[in-house]
């Protein structure tokens, strides 16, 4: 036991050492959440917005404000005239207009439907689609605001239909998708290349030959990473609850185990490259490279699995991330406990066997 | 202490059709300091390998400070050290660390260590490099750390592979004075070099060709049995038969 610690700090003063072991430590995953969080996602923020109250009551006031306190729309100006909007447009700064008519209050508060024009730049289709959803969001939320019971018709009637959940989040979609990928990314080629850097640099021969068991010096080394791995699951859940306001509706500690459950299994397939490879950089490619694409295509975050074809289907199955991501969806956001989560949980788990026990007997044979 | 620390009889080591060791047999006693010479791809490391416990052999058998190399290679492990032609300490580590983590993986105390490793840094005077990393001395020094860490656990024989590959001269001298005093502590040496000067440095030698061991005696008396002046003739005579090509 206490060989088996000297040899873990040992490993920890290695990792604490090399800034480029470092830099993928805790530089890749809040690299990535900050990258998936506010720059590769499908929201907008502080759009540009024009709005054209003819009706300046009480109900537009309240509609405007409840438009300039959302985060997703900053009011550039009010115009009232028609080429005022159109200037604007013109100048390519604004991406919306809303339009409220005269009366609009009036009309609201004695029942009869009150109208809504909402004017987008298409020359980007998706951003004024995205924008529309977002307006007719605020609109159908004041109103039932307004009307709290239940069934009240529709009073505001936006010309845009289509119902877009205003809690939406985009990062929601990417959080445990970037989970999966970065824990993966780290353990698998944190611990591969440990642990072919020993054979190259020849220490390995040395461990070997000391009365130190070869199994010890697989685990020794998985258990630093491990420890690392989780740090790095806290930073991400940490920045990913306070920065990207992510809520953990399921349980926090079978997330933990979860997550650990994950971990391991990826340290397995770490140590299974390390022992298929021989150098650094090899065991770098093959764990960056080789493990990257799939789990980005095969977790489905990115691209649903359900619209890809059988074969591809059935692939994504051995893809570890993919039924990690699923936990965490599951516990994260739907806030689901173990028994939904059982099946996930077991392939994980079998994964990890069948990968430490190939890992450790290859190890092992090597020296035969 | 009396027994031999190493007894080799008719040991082999196949890999499919190729024999890379042949049915080499040898004793090295206690204390001794053992050449095993032989050109690139004679068999020397893969003899060696057998001998730490690393590779069972295919066949043949063999001692090494008493235990047996197919049913107690644990205990094997824990009585030799073993030095690697490659530099086999950690760069990114401080002096006194690679000293704690070897002693440590041996299962010293921590007095031992302490102990140990104090004295092993005034012997090599190096008093002022403790807290420096490793990867910032220069190698001959880096090669007398290794071996002084090689042997801090007192084995009864440490193997050392090319020890001395690439240091200078004066650094290969100061290098095998630590092996003299190491012998003299009654540690058994098994060391493989490719310098023929340094083979005369050992009580005995052994020549390896082809997987065979072609030679054992003396540097003396193989000089005398080559008609040589030198072991480099020595070696040369006994290297050009060899059919397998270096790799």
């Amino acid at each position: 036991m206490k060989q088996f610690m000297v040899f873990v700090r040992k490993e920890f003063h290695h990792v604490f050492r090399d800034r480029r072991t470092l830099l993928i430590l805790f530089g890749l995953p809040i690299m990535q959440i900050l990258l998936f969080g506010y720059a590769l996602t499908t929201e907008i923020k502080n759009a540009q917005i024009v709005i054209a109250d003819h009706a300046k009551d009480a109900a537009s006031e309240q509609l405007i404000s409840r438009i300039a306190a959302s985060k997703y729309f900053t009011i550039n100006s009010v115009a009232l005239a028609d080429n005022e909007i159109e200037a604007a447009f013109r100048k390519g700064k604004v991406k919306c207009v809303v339009v409220i008519p005269a009366g609009f209050g009036n009309d609201l508060l004695h029942g009869n439907s009150a109208q809504l024009q909402i004017i987008a730049d298409a020359s980007d289709p998706n951003t004024a689609k995205t924008l529309t959803n977002y307006l007719t969001a605020i609109a159908t939320d004041y109103q039932q605001d307004l009307y709290p019971t239940a069934n009240v018709p529709l009073r505001i009637e936006p010309l845009t239909r289509m119902l877009y959940n205003p809690e939406m989040n985009g990062s929601m979609n990417f959080v445990p998708g970037v989970m999966a990928l970065v824990l993966m990314i780290i353990c698998t080629t944190l611990t591969s290349v440990s642990i072919v850097r020993e054979k190259e640099m020849g220490t390995m021969e040395i461990l070997l030959v000391s009365p130190f068991k070869p199994t010890y010096v697989v685990l020794a080394k998985a258990v630093p990473y491990l420890v690392l791995a989780l740090t790095d699951f806290v930073i991400i859940l940490l920045l990913s609850v306070f920065l990207l306001e992510m809520p953990v509706r399921g349980s926090l500690p079978l997330l933990f185990l979860e997550s650990m459950l994950f971990i391991i299994t990826c340290l397995s397939l770490g140590l299974l490259i390390s022992s298929v490879t021989s150098s650094q950089q090899m065991a770098m490619l093959v764990s960056m490279m080789g493990m990257m694409l799939p789990t980005i295509l095969f977790t489905g975050f990115i691209f649903p699995l359900e619209n890809m074809p059988v074969p591809l289907q059935v692939i994504s199955n051995l893809v570890p991330s993919r039924w990690y991501y699923m936990i965490v969806k599951a516990v994260m956001l739907k806030g689901l406990g173990p028994g939904v989560i059982w099946k996930e949980s077991l392939v994980l788990a079998g994964m990890t066997v069948v990968l430490l026990t190939i890992s450790i007997k290859t190890f092992k044979t090597r020296l035969a | 202490m009396n027994e031999r620390a190493i007894v080799c009889k008719g040991l082999t080591k196949r890999f499919g059709d190729f024999i890379a060791v042949n049915n080499i047999s040898f004793d090295v006693d206690q204390g001794e300091i053992f050449g095993f010479l032989g050109a690139n791809g004679a068999g020397k490391t893969t003899a060696m390998r057998m001998l730490c416990g690393l590779s069972y052999p295919t066949s043949g058998e063999a001692a090494v400070a008493g235990y047996n190399v197919f049913k107690q290679q644990e205990a094997i492990k824990r009585n030799i050290g073993y030095m690697s032609q490659k530099f086999s300490l950690y760069e990114s580590l401080t002096v006194k660390e690679n000293i704690r983590f070897y002693g440590g993986v041996y299962g010293l105390s921590d007095r031992q260590l302490k102990e140990k490793g104090d004295e092993l840094i005034t012997q090599l005077g190096m008093e002022n490099e403790v807290k420096k990393m490793v990867g910032s001395l220069p190698l001959g020094w880096k090669q007398k750390l290794a071996f002084s860490v090689a042997i801090i656990h007192q084995p009864r024989i440490v193997f050392l592979d090319e020890p001395t590959g690439g240091v200078d001269p004066v650094t290969r001298r100061q290098f095998w004075d630590l092996i003299y005093a190491a012998a003299e502590k009654g540690i058994t040496i098994f060391v493989t070099t490719h310098y023929m000067d340094e083979a005369e440095y050992c009580n005995r030698i052994s020549i390896m060709v082809d997987g065979r061991i072609d030679a054992l005696d003396t540097p003396a008396n193989l000089k005398q049995q080559f008609r040589a002046t030198s072991m480099d003739e020595v070696f040369y005579a006994l290297a050009r038969s060899a059919k397998r090509s270096a790799d």
